[in-house]
């Protein structure tokens, strides 16, 4: 038996097929998450979005391939009006789907056609117990519509899938926000520790909490996992940042995990654009089967022949193959070089110094820089070296 | 919180999940939220009669008769729906 997901351990190496497909159905989002993986360059994507008919050629297509579980995801997926095709397209193909919203555009009338076309499960955003927290992070007023929804999901016989991203503004009250969560009802709680992509790179001085509050965070979850058993299972996604070793990200490049961008774009994950000199397939041009099996960057960095040392000699390779690429350039430079986050690695003063910078009162007290239309225009434009700050340690 | 599983208790799969074959994949797969578990031949063959009618000794009956030529079958059942039980992928309905 295998077990692929939450709970580790992916496909074989050779003869992979995509199990999960997440399609980023669009970029447009009411939302403006500091903490946001999005591409920070997202505004360049919005005017080119996937027709209805091509987003269910990509279904069928990846269907085919193997893949189970999908999610439709964004941006806010609910900002299109044809999610009611999506949804029964996925059902009639045999998915398990997923829709993954903020709950900004689920209404009545919607929610009740997503289960009559057979949409599996919701997964809900949250973002704090207090409205005042839930309101700055997010800069929008969607606290009371937060609870709408929830109460909204559960009415309709929905299983409750709660996200909650953790930083340095809510890290503090992870027991109300269990506390809240089992009062919603929630099936399953995803405590997710920012991770440092997109908007949050760009932020992570100041949503970064210290390694003190993440233990303690997690303490509290696992006395709380106690305490409600199988009745509300909750994930506590460790961040990387803490930790002595990489994630193995995504399972392994082009393992399990295919991603559909608003505009086709095909991708391993969710950053992988930022990476240099990677021409990724798009569905306009090419078949999904192409993209997975054939594509120059699907094989860029599948198995382990791209490494460098340290990771090639190293007895834990398989375990985590090298770590994130897209960390790994993000932070040194060099998209083959190993995952800063691991300690084997020559720059893991880079994450150290991240970690030291977040304690850092000036750094912190910068004004953080809200996902939105004119901020990504700007730096889609090359006219916001302000809001992009220097990562790279190399010149 | 878990309990034993016994001959005549009743199950079926919990809610929200559905199982179903995949030809891709050439088994059985459980599919919930945020995860999938693919079921090897005889997890499969098993959790496919766990129906929400059937008792375990049905279960384990059928599969007796099912599989003439593999002994001593029942612990293999037991346990694996007890795994399924304590994995919450199983309600138990009497």
């Amino acid at each position: 038996m295998t077990t692929i997901g939450n709970n580790g351990v992916a496909a074989s190496k050779t003869n992979t097929q995509p199990l999960w497909l997440l399609a980023e159905v669009t970029y447009r989002c009411p939302l403006h998450c500091a903490f946001c993986y999005n591409p920070t360059d997202y505004d360049k994507h919005t005017q080119n979005e996937l027709t209805t008919e091509q987003w269910i050629q990509a279904l069928r297509d990846a269907r085919k391939m193997g893949a189970l579980q999908l999610g439709i995801s964004g941006g806010e997926p609910l900002l299109r009006d044809d999610i009611e095709d999506i949804v029964r397209e996925a059902r009639q193909l045999g998915y398990y789907s997923n829709l993954i919203t903020s709950g900004v555009g689920l209404t009545e009338k919607r929610i009740q056609e997503f289960k009559e076309g057979g949409l599996d499960h919701i997964q809900l955003s949250m973002h704090d117990i207090t409205e005042e927290i839930n309101n700055f992070i997010t800069n929008t007023k969607t606290f009371e519509l937060k609870k709408k929804v929830a109460a909204m999901i559960k009415g309709h016989g929905y299983p409750m899938v709660l996200n909650v991203v953790i930083h340095r503004y809510n890290i503090g009250h992870i027991k109300e926000i269990l506390e809240m969560a089992e009062a919603l009802g929630a099936d399953y709680v995803e405590l997710a520790n920012t991770q440092y992509y997109g908007w949050s790179l760009i932020n992570r001085s100041q949503l970064m909490p210290t390694k003190e509050q993440i233990d303690h965070a997690e303490m509290i979850t696992n006395e709380f996992r106690q305490k409600v058993g199988n009745k509300m299972k909750i994930f506590f996604v460790v961040p990387d940042y803490f930790s002595d070793r990489p994630k193995k990200c995504m399972n392994g490049w082009g393992e399990v995990f295919m991603i559909v961008t608003a505009n086709g774009d095909v991708l391993p994950c969710h950053s992988a654009r930022v990476l240099p000199g990677m021409a990724f397939p798009n569905v306009r041009e090419h078949g999904l089967e192409w993209a997975w099996k054939e594509s120059p960057a699907f094989n860029k960095y599948r198995g382990d022949d791209w490494m460098k040392e340290p990771c090639r000699s190293c007895p834990e390779k398989e375990k985590d193959l090298g770590g994130c690429r897209c960390q790994a350039f993000l932070l040194s430079g060099d998209a083959e070089s190993a995952d800063p986050v691991c300690t084997l690695s020559p720059n893991h003063h880079l994450i150290e110094k991240a970690i030291e910078d977040a304690k850092n009162p000036q750094l912190q007290a910068q004004p953080i820089v809200f996902r939105n239309d004119k901020n990504s225009r700007r730096i889609a434009a090359g006219e916001a070296p302000e809001l992009v700050k220097e990562f790279h340690a190399l010149p | 919180m878990t309990t034993s599983v016994n001959p005549a208790d009743i199950y079926s799969l919990a809610r929200h999940y559905r199982f179903q074959w995949e030809e891709a994949q050439q088994c059985y797969v459980l599919l919930f939220p945020e995860g999938m578990i693919k079921l090897n031949g005889g997890a499969g063959e098993v959790i496919k009669r766990v129906d929400g009618s059937k008792t375990v000794s049905d279960i384990v009956a059928e599969l007796q008769q099912a599989f003439p030529d593999a002994p001593d079958i029942e612990s293999d059942i037991l346990a694996m729906l007890q795994l399924a039980l304590e994995k919450a992928w199983l309600e138990k309905r009497n």
